[in-house]
């Protein structure tokens, strides 16, 4: 399928089950679910551009999350600003910081990327948490404007925005795919060193793919603020978000980006379904034993089984 | 285009800590030379290698390719300068089609020189094609590397080389392990590319094959060159003897 | 800023004090890590194990919690054994795929905190002994107990291992896998073996290093996530393979930290060490790329 057949396919799709669904669900309690669920397949999605594509890994979701619903508070405070606006600059935010500390440590092995990932979660929450123009360790009120841009309610317009970011999240990955930029990054992927020998200027695509990454994230955490009503630190760096994003690309398959995708629509429907019947902690517990699972039996996620049982084994 | 050498090297050192990997190396390779690298296994020719083609930095000395001082560059702008190398173990982008392995090189070297035509789509399935043929890997285009034999693993690691235009190869130890009609294959390619015009510096123990390839020999001990001329003359080096002498 | 010597001074000497503790944290990733490559972040996991370890033993039968720490070394040895096993079966064994490696022992991070979560839940939990409380007082200084006993068995216990690896067969042959795992095998070693006795030994650290923690401080699960940063830092900054490195990182760190609290505040204290972590990751590439 061409890259713009496949566009215009995915893009009338989208509208379709845009339109269906506001037409049809008045339960808000679905807008509610169905955000968390599409807020996962951006994360995930971006997680995935330097994850499953270029081969590092991250653990730092929460950060980039995070700055982007941080960033729309203080936007917030400091007057009326659209909530697209909001998104943009969140996503730039971010991404400027994916770049920071790409530059800091993808000069080093994985590993160290890796841990400093960890790293960057804590130093940028510490920094929130005493910074008291956002509420600081508190927390911050945020009021939902009484009236939503488009028709229908504020949740309903936070859902169709979120639609647009996922339609634009996984068109961007689909797009990097068989792309001169994204057999860079198998490359860098399957063999750094060779890749590096072979002409492939591996920093710099390391810094796109951290950069596009953060970015994204930052975008996928700006409405949150909107979203929840009430932003602390502890819940918007909540490790729950590392997790899910490393564990939705893992099951669903990390090579394609469909992976992500099947990821986050059955591990978040499932989380959605399990916080009101079981605890929270318990619904947690089973994505990170799932992720070990995965991780250790089926390391090509569902879309690797799926292809295995097809009997494809060639490219 | 320079007149001098292809490659000037003058004294270049190379250290691990304490360790002194390379000391005071000095070489000038002509275009169309056919340069054998021999030496006992840890006598550095494989830092040389990666200090030449910008994997490690050497500490002292200096490096003019082309009359071009390549103090400071990276790994792929020297490959994008010309200087290709094939790796002691073969390091196929796995997950890759033989096809893409040969495709990143030529998308990130060919299309990416300045002053050279931009290959379309079409042009660079043509060349991967090609080159797989030359090296005889072009009925399994589409498969991955792990379906390749140990030999034909070392002519896709040579074809990958080959697909960034090189004007300087280095093949270090193509042959290892390989048997005798193996090796053959791997010189027929080697000549071929030579008579193409890509000067190559074989870095070899097989010393048949070093023999009957080399127009000039380079010897490295323990970090030293301690000969540098006609093959045959190299050989017949005392200090040379003594070297090989413990093998 | 008028800065009193009395409270720097002993914003220092409770910096070294940490300082001991934070080594004992950190020396069992710097066997698997520093020496075998092998990035178990799970290790705080591990840690707290060892604090609610002796949390229970304390509560239930009174007994003293670095005894606990000790007598529960056995278990976490084969505990340590167990996790080597299924991480070489998995993911050494198919060759080196560092993804799947770091995502299996996220993962693991992360069920052992929300599976303590789920057993003893999310409040402060606390060990009693004697010595948690009173303090050793002399010139100026003033030395919590609590603080000073877990540093000098901490100091030991490093010791014991430095001799260990140093004069054991077994402790020389990690020593040997940790520089070039081939060599072993021509000596008909198995690196298999070796490996999955020093990440043994690694986890069994965890067992005495979460002793202390819940001496130093009332725990509660999320805590492991502020000392991934420690452990790290420390044994980067300590030069990867160094036990003298690591404590001296230790001490610096436990210094900075203390400093940093007893001036700034309390919540500025975990951002030092990462932010320690990312300076060093950032300025020396040297002694850490392609190694």
């Amino acid at each position: 399928m061409s890259r713009s057949v496949w566009w215009l396919t995915a893009t009338l799709c989208t509208a379709a089950f845009l339109v269906v669904t506001r037409l049809w669900i008045q339960n808000e309690y679905y807008y509610f679910a169905a955000y968390v669920v599409l807020q996962y397949i951006v994360l995930s999605t971006a997680w995935n551009i330097l994850g499953g594509y270029t081969g590092y890994t991250n653990f730092g979701t929460g950060a980039f999350f995070a700055l982007g619903a941080y960033s729309s508070v203080v936007l917030h405070k400091m007057g009326a600003v659209p909530l697209p606006v909001m998104i943009l600059v969140g996503g730039v935010i971010s991404g400027i910081v994916g770049l920071g500390t790409g530059y800091l440590t993808l000069r080093l092995r994985g590993v160290f990327f890796a841990i400093a990932t960890l790293a960057i979660t804590i130093v940028v929450q510490t920094f929130i948490v005493n910074w008291d123009y956002v509420g600081g360790s508190r927390g911050v009120y945020i009021i939902r404007p009484a009236e939503a841009p488009l028709i229908g309610t504020y949740i309903q317009y936070l859902y169709t925005l979120m639609i647009i970011l996922s339609l634009i999240s996984v068109g961007i990955a689909r797009s990097i795919e068989g792309s001169r930029l994204g057999l860079g990054f198998a490359a860098i992927r399957d063999d750094e060193l060779a890749a590096e020998a072979g002409g492939v200027p591996t920093l710099r695509l390391k810094l796109i793919a951290t950069t596009l990454s953060g970015g994204l994230m930052g975008m996928a955490g700006a409405p949150l603020p909107y979203y929840v009503t009430y932003l602390d630190p502890t819940s918007s760096f909540s490790l729950a978000y590392a997790v899910n994003s490393v564990a939705m690309p893992v099951i669903g398959g990390m090579t394609s980006w469909i992976g992500p995708v099947i990821g986050s629509i059955l591990l978040g429907t499932i989380q959605q379904l399990a916080t009101v019947t079981i605890s929270s902690a318990l619904n947690l517990l089973i994505v990170g034993l799932l992720l070990i699972a995965f991780v250790i039996i089926a390391p090509n996620g569902i879309v690797g089984l799926v292809r295995s049982w097809r009997g494809k084994d060639r490219r | 285009m320079s007149e001098g050498p292809l490659l000037a090297v003058n004294g270049l050192g190379k250290r691990f800590g304490g360790f002194v990997a390379l000391e005071n190396i000095d070489l000038a390779i002509n275009p169309g030379d056919r340069l054998g690298l021999i030496g006992p296994n840890g006598s550095g020719k494989s830092t040389l290698v990666n200090c030449l083609c910008g994997t490690l930095r050497n500490e002292t000395g200096t490096v003019l390719f082309d009359g071009r001082n390549m103090e400071g560059m990276i790994a792929h702008q020297r490959t994008r300068l010309g200087l290709a190398r094939s790796f002691q173990l073969p390091k196929p982008f796995h997950t890759l089609s033989l096809n893409d392995n040969i495709r990143v090189p030529l998308l990130y070297t060919v299309n990416a020189r300045h002053g050279q035509p931009h290959m379309t789509d079409a042009q660079i399935a043509e060349r991967c094609s090609e080159l797989l043929t030359d090296v005889g890997l072009a009925d399994k285009a589409t498969r991955l590397p792990r379906d390749l034999t140990q030999v034909e693993m070392r002519k896709l690691e040579l074809a990958r080389a080959v697909a960034t235009q090189p004007r300087l190869l280095f093949a270090d130890e193509t042959m290892a392990g390989l048997s005798p009609s193996e090796v053959e294959e791997i010189l027929a390619v080697l000549f071929r590319l030579n008579q193409q015009g890509i000067t190559i510096v074989l870095i070899e123990h097989i010393m048949s094959a070093v023999m009957k390839f080399s127009t000039r020999l380079v010897v490295l001990v323990a970090g030293h060159k301690i000969a540098d001329g006609d093959p045959q003359e190299a050989m017949r080096n005392p200090e040379v003897e003594r070297a090989y002498l413990g093998e | 800023m008028f800065v009193s010597l009395d409270l720097l001074i002993n914003a220092i000497v409770a910096g070294i004090l940490l300082g001991g503790f934070y080594a004992a944290v950190s020396v069992g990733i710097t066997i698997s890590f520093g020496m075998l490559d092998i990035a178990n972040i799970a290790q705080p996991a591990f840690i707290l194990l060892g604090s609610y370890a002796a949390y229970v033993f304390n509560q239930s039968y009174g007994i003293d919690p670095i005894v606990i720490g000790i007598l529960m070394m056995p278990p976490f040895y084969l505990l340590g054994m167990a996790v080597y096993e299924l991480y070489y079966h998995a993911f050494e064994r198919r060759g080196d795929q560092a993804i799947q490696g770091l995502a299996f022992f996220f993962g693991l991070l992360f069920v052992g905190e929300v599976s303590l979560v789920l057993v003893f839940g999310v409040d402060y939990r606390f060990v009693e002994a004697g010595y948690i409380g009173p303090s050793l007082k002399f010139w100026i200084l003033d030395l919590p107990l609590r603080m000073l006993i877990p540093c000098v068995v901490s100091l030991l216990m490093i010791g014991a291992l430095q001799m260990f690896l140093s004069r054991s067969f077994l402790g020389r042959a990690i020593l040997a896998v940790s520089q070039d795992g081939q060599a072993l095998q021509l000596m008909a070693a198995s690196p298999r073996r070796i490996k999955r006795a020093a990440v043994g030994i690694s986890i069994a650290t965890c067992s005495l290093a979460g002793a202390f923690l819940i001496i130093i401080q009332p725990v509660e699960p999320s805590i492991g996530r502020d000392y991934i940063g420690r452990i790290f830092a420390i044994c980067v900054l300590g030069g990867m393979t160094s036990f003298p490195g690591m404590l001296a990182a230790a001490m610096l760190l436990g210094v900075v930290e203390s400093i940093t609290a007893t001036f700034y505040g309390p919540s500025w204290a975990p951002a030092v060490a990462f932010g320690l972590l990312l300076v060093t990751l950032a300025v020396r590439p040297a002694g850490l790329a392609g190694r």
